[in-house]
């Protein structure tokens, strides 16, 4: 059997009584809030206007349908900004002087579609580049707008690579380079794997983002989830649709973010550190 | 033990949270019924029309609604005429389409901006007397897949845009069925980008506004084809918005009996409009 330090015991009493009096204080909000907010003037009218459950229950399963539309833009999108805003952040941190003209362009890159608002590129790019096709497939605007999307956002999420790589201790490198590796071995296997278990948080950011913009890609013509409840919106004159897509969006991002947590607080406990209260 | 910071902070929420429950006052607006108030206006003395931004033509001439130049524009300052506003007592401001049909109250008195009279938008916001009667009309690229169609049936294949929010597009889904989901755009701008970008095969607008598309704005299109006015579920009227139960509401309605009694409506649609003939009639 083993046998708890006196440490341990103190600190489990402490986590119990954290435990109840978070909870405590929890309830006490939560019942204000829905003892005292109903009984505010307008709430009536607000309730009406954004809580109705009829309209809620009449266009949920079209939202959902739409919502598929962005699940596929996005499963597209993540594996491609991924990989292009590594190749940027890559050759922007290469140190040879052979190499410059890449990391000039990754600089060039990074500045423009980072200071040029999203809208402009799925506009450009959307509109622009299709006109200069003549086949129905090619020109569709799915491919564009993702296609902008992933522009875009590579821009961004490259910077946070780049950050990750930079937090990386120099003599990381130097000892791989006392090893004798070469500069890409030491990129793919020291370098890396470290910084990018560090970037988790800022990128899980980025993610939720850009679950949210996908929903700019109806600018060009798919119906998407967003444009789904607007559409629903000047129907109905209410806006419910817009809540219940936002109820499908945090059903989403929620467990995400969870995850994200998760890997995180594994990621600590491996590193060895102590929580300190 | 010290005084919890922490503890405290949620209770003082809490009481702020009372404090503006018990303080508040109660809303008491009922709404006045639909009155015939021809002095009602927002501002005295001054008849606040809104219109679109852009103002497309041929509705309002190079977007400025001042000018009198365009059909809605002339007919925003015949009706004023009529509800004892002259020329210069008229005040001119631009909204957005959506945001017009919206409950709540207007910074506007009347609205034009090509509104297609439905009852679901009658009950947010009043409509007038319609002004003007419209059918869909289909603007496509010659040579596109849509060419050619003579009846519904033909245009089931064909992939369409048109406009959020409208009756076009309400045309579209209900009328037509395609079998292909549309795209919708904010605005027709998008929609006719989306011609030129061979991204949709035609695009639906009223008529006016599809035979100035096609034979100003885009290069290589026509209007293939026009709906009569009976298609779909309503005849496509366009009214003015007001407010809801707004007073001013039945004085306009009056000052467009009189011009439509008295002929000036028709000679505003003969001058701005142009001929309905021309592009083939598709029937259902």
């Amino acid at each position: 059997m083993d046998q708890r330090t006196r440490r341990q015991a103190y600190e489990q009493r402490q986590r119990k009584r954290s435990l109840i009096i978070a909870f405590l204080s929890t309830s006490v909000v939560i019942g204000a809030i829905v003892v005292l907010i109903p009984l505010l003037p307008r709430w009536d009218r607000v309730r009406k206007s954004f809580f109705d459950g009829e309209i809620f229950a009449d266009s949920f399963p079209r939202l959902l349908r739409a919502f598929w539309l962005d699940v596929q833009i996005f499963a597209w999108s993540v594996p491609l900004i991924f990989a292009l805003s590594l190749a940027i952040a890559v050759s922007r941190n290469t140190r040879s002087p052979a190499l410059f003209p890449l990391r000039a362009a990754a600089v060039i890159y990074t500045d423009v579609f980072r200071g040029v608002p999203v809208i402009l590129t799925i506009f450009l790019i959307g509109f622009g580049v299709p006109g200069l096709f003549d086949s129905r497939a090619w020109s569709n605007p799915l491919i564009w707008g993702t296609a902008a999307l992933v522009l875009s956002y590579s821009a961004y999420v490259s910077e946070e690579i780049r950050a990750g790589l930079e937090g990386v201790h120099e003599s990381q490198r130097a000892a791989a380079r006392s090893l004798g590796m070469s500069t890409s071995q030491t990129m793919s296997t020291v370098v890396l794997p470290q910084a990018l278990r560090r970037i988790v948080p800022p990128m899980m950011n980025s993610l939720v983002s850009l679950q949210k913009d996908v929903a700019l890609v109806s600018l060009i013509g798919p119906i998407e989830i967003l444009r789904q409840a607007g559409l629903d919106k000047s129907k109905f004159a209410n806006f419910t649709p817009y809540v219940a897509a936002a109820v499908i969006f945090l059903a989403v991002t929620i467990p995400c973010t969870r995850i994200a947590d998760y890997l995180l607080n594994r990621e600590r406990r491996r590193t060895g550190a102590t929580a300190v209260s | 033990m010290r005084p919890n910071i922490k503890k405290i902070v949620p209770v003082l929420a809490v009481g702020a949270l009372v404090l503006a429950a018990c303080g508040s006052d109660d809303d008491s607006s009922d709404s006045e019924a639909a009155g015939s108030d021809c002095s009602a206006t927002i501002e005295d003395g001054v008849l606040t029309v809104a219109t679109g931004n852009p103002a497309f033509f041929p509705w309002v001439i190079e977007d400025t609604p001042e000018s009198g130049d365009g059909f809605e524009s002339a007919v925003a300052f015949a009706v004023a005429a009529e509800m004892g506003y002259a020329a210069d007592a008229v005040k001119w401001v631009r909204t957005d389409f959506d945001a017009a049909i919206q409950p709540g109250a207007k910074d506007f008195d009347v609205n034009l901006q090509q509104f297609s009279i439905t009852p679901e938008r009658a009950e947010t916001i009043d409509f007038s007397l319609p002004y003007f009667t419209s059918n869909q009309a289909i603007v496509a690229l010659v040579g596109s897949a849509a060419e050619g169609a003579a009846t519904i049936a033909d245009l089931k294949d064909v992939k369409f845009g048109a406009q959020a929010g409208t009756t076009s597009l309400e045309f579209i889904t209900s009328v037509i069925q395609p079998t292909q989901e549309p795209f919708v755009y904010d605005d027709n701008v998008g929609a006719k980008a989306a011609l030129e970008a061979n991204q949709i095969d035609a695009a639906v607008f009223d008529l006016p506004t599809a035979l100035f598309v096609s034979a100003v704005e885009i290069e290589g299109s026509a209007v293939i084809g026009q709906f009569p006015t009976e298609s779909g579920d309503n005849t496509d009227q366009f009214g003015m918005v007001l407010e809801k139960d707004s007073a001013l509401t039945g004085c306009v309605d009056d000052a467009i009996q009189t011009i439509t009694d008295n002929g000036t409506l028709a000679a505003i649609q003969t001058q701005w409009l142009a001929d309905n003939t021309g592009a083939p009639i598709i029937s259902e």
